[in-house]
């Protein structure tokens, strides 16, 4: 008894320097992979002339391969990323449920169907698409919520409705793709899967504003997130005002996944698979947000780089991810079945 | 006893939906043959039933004509299909698309297409009844793991996940393989824009085999929705029952999928519906459900065709549309713990 209470101290600290030790390699290898993918492609660019083009001199012939090509792809997987993992593990946290992430229950698909629509339908692009993008998935979580809510939302229902609710969007987005002028194969995958083929460092700026913004309230919320998860009750117990936390959490994910989906797509399963990955690595503790998103980054940057290199033909990001995910996906269901968490 | 006073509703009644029904399907079918991307003039109509392909008019109502008789014979299937699997699992969210069978059925055929080369009909048939009957007992499998056995909540996730699996597998074939993208790439999202006749025609032996023992069952499965135990006292041997009906199901699925693509919703939507007009009874649901699902498939399939003019929308975007809501609903009305 009386070591055990000695020990807390001890206990909390070697938590605190786990994490700490977790998040030094996942950001250690967030900087491999961008060095990696920035001089590795179909040819081979040696570090020092990356280096002189990302230092904005001009390289005969690196200027265009690592500044026009790869360089764009990689900012923009890492920060769609970075929005998809820590959007996802704050929603899976909030709801207590890992299938509940916002690919699933259908919060990506209502940014991605206001996002088409402002595209092809209304012809915007920059900051619009990704307000709209915004509000879409405001109104897919308010419907998910309205149609799912008896008394609280009970994990079964929210999900099922969740799946009903994305079917139906993503049927919305293949319906307004059909009334785009040119319709391609390329920009259906986009929308329906998620794609990086069309990134372009122009689309980063919204995604930066929205981890910073957004990102900063959850990090600032992560004591009270930590709360939520031992239940309503002890939560209120502990002071924590669980009205406006809830909200707060929600609207900051809903930034996070619309910009990035508005950006990129919504890369499946991403959201879905960063939390999980984080919670099994970072070990217990506090909500391990920050190294959800660089799990996130790292799934997007690795993906796409597969997709583009390492398979025999050239995939877009999000079939690679959707791959790796559907798997897992049914996995989680088999265990979950049988530690009876379904009923 | 009970059991069969409820099962007995007026006959008068069931002869009248039925006739409303009949009469409904000849209408869409009316309108898939008249109603189309470009406009036809009667006379063109009336010349192109009896034959006649001169005018560019004339050749598209040639063309509506087999898309018409396939689109009443995949929703048939469907309708059926659906309300076999509901009985079957005893679960009201059962459809053979949200239970994954027709993405595995779709898996098989890419599978079958781009690995094995294989071609014409009657082999793409076989394939997707293959991947269809080892999808339905993946996902039943899946689902049943754990207490309380195959409870529509762990099927229904089983079945989106699977459905989700076998969907990206599927695209990520299709798209290594341009030679193949082409002729996949209609089918996918679930058309019945390209028909023939040809290709619709070979359907037929396997539709009828699947439809028939599917009435056959209907008896029995009238008997499994009382619950297994009173089955096995009304002396029918429960696994036996339900292998036949799902043999059924997977036949019919199998072979829409293998020649559509995968179609969801309707299989849920119609079985839903033809209860409230006609009772639980699985031997006039069952038959209903057949028009029922035919009539609707034709009605999607002319809203697509007019909805975005001057092109098209796959039928398999217009039954998700009206289907996704209906399956809200349905979850809703749910209690919990009836799911």
């Amino acid at each position: 008894m009386t070591s055990a209470v000695l020990s807390l101290p001890l206990l909390r600290h070697r938590r605190i320097r786990h994490r700490q030790i977790v998040i030094a390699m996942l950001l250690a290898l967030l900087v491999a992979g961008a060095a990696l993918t920035l001089s590795v492609g179909q040819t081979i660019t040696p570090p020092s002339d990356v280096l002189a083009v990302l230092f904005g001199r001009d390289v005969p012939g690196a200027s265009f391969t690592v500044g026009t090509l790869r360089l764009p792809r990689v900012v923009m997987a890492i920060l769609a990323g970075l929005c998809f993992g820590l959007g996802g593990t704050a929603c899976q946290i909030l709801l207590r449920n890992p299938l509940a992430s916002p690919d699933i229950i259908g919060i990506s698909a209502g940014s991605g169907a206001a996002a088409v629509f402002a595209i092809v339908v209304l012809g915007w692009s920059g900051f619009g698409v990704s307000a709209l993008s915004i509000i879409g998935g405001l109104g897919a979580a308010a419907l998910i919520a309205a149609l799912a809510w008896r008394d609280g939302l009970s994990g079964g229902r929210l999900i099922l409705i969740g799946i009903g609710v994305s079917t139906l969007l993503n049927s919305a987005i293949a319906w307004l793709l059909l009334q785009a002028p040119a319709w391609s194969l390329q920009d259906a995958l986009r929308w329906l899967t998620g794609s990086l083929n069309t990134a372009s460092l122009d689309q980063a700026l919204p995604l930066i504003v929205a981890l910073l913004i957004c990102g900063g309230v959850l990090l600032s919320l992560t004591r009270d997130i930590a709360a939520l998860q031992l239940g309503d009750d002890k939560a209120a117990a502990l002071g924590v005002r669980i009205g406006a936390v809830r909200v707060a959490v929600i609207l900051a994910v809903v930034g996070l996944i619309a910009v990035a989906t508005a950006a990129t797509g919504p890369i499946a399963f991403v959201a879905f698979l960063a939390g999980p990955i984080a919670a099994r690595i970072a070990g217990p503790g506090q909500p391990p947000l920050i190294p959800a998103a660089l799990i996130g980054a790292l799934l997007v940057l690795g993906a796409d780089y597969a997709g583009q290199f390492l398979l025999p033909h050239r995939y877009p990001v999000g079939v690679v991810t959707g791959a790796l995910g559907a798997p897992f996906l049914l996995s989680l269901i088999i265990r979950m079945n049988r530690t009876g968490r379904l009923t | 006893m009970i059991a069969t006073a409820i099962l007995h509703r007026p006959q008068l009644t069931r002869g009248g939906w039925l006739a409303v029904t009949l009469a409904l399907l000849i209408v869409v079918m009316g309108l898939s043959v008249t109603f189309g991307t470009r406009a036809v003039g009667w006379s063109d109509i009336g010349a192109a039933l009896t034959g006649q392909v001169e005018t560019i008019g004339q050749a598209a109502v040639a063309l509506r004509l087999p898309r018409t008789l396939l689109a009443a014979l995949a929703g048939a299937a469907l309708g059926v299909a659906g309300a076999v699997m509901q009985g079957v699992t005893r679960n009201p969210l059962a459809d053979p698309g949200l239970l994954g069978v027709n993405a595995g059925a779709a898996l098989a055929v890419v599978i079958g297409i781009a690995w094995f080369g294989i071609s014409g009909h009657y082999t793409y048939i076989w394939t997707g009844i293959t991947g269809a009957a080892l999808a339905s007992c993946f996902v039943y499998a899946v689902g049943s793991m754990g207490q309380g056995g195959a409870t529509p909540l762990k099927l229904t996730l089983a079945g989106a996940a699977t459905s989700i699996a076998a969907a990206s597998v599927t695209l990520a074939l299709v798209l290594g393989r341009n030679d193949i993208a082409a002729s996949v790439q209609s089918w996918q999202v679930g058309g019945v824009g390209g028909a023939t006749l040809a290709a619709t025609l070979p359907m037929l032996p396997f539709l009828i085999v699947g439809l028939a023992v599917a009435m056959l069952s209907a008896r029995h499965l009238n008997m499994l929705a009382l619950g297994d135990d009173t089955a096995v006292a009304f002396g029918v041997r429960v696994s036996v029952a339900r292998g036949a009906a799902l043999i059924a199901a997977v036949l019919l699925c199998g072979v829409t999928t293998a020649i559509c693509g995968p179609i969801g919703f309707v299989g849920l939507v119609v079985p839903h519906l033809c209860r409230l007009l006609v009772g639980v009874d699985h031997r006039w649901l069952l038959p209903f459900c057949a028009v029922v699902g035919a009539a609707l498939l034709i009605g999607a399939d002319v809203a697509g065709r007019v909805i975005a003019r001057p092109s098209e929308v796959d039928v398999g975007i217009v039954t998700a549309l009206i289907g996704a809501p209906v399956f809200i609903a349905i979850v809703r009305r749910q209690r919990l713990r009836a799911l």
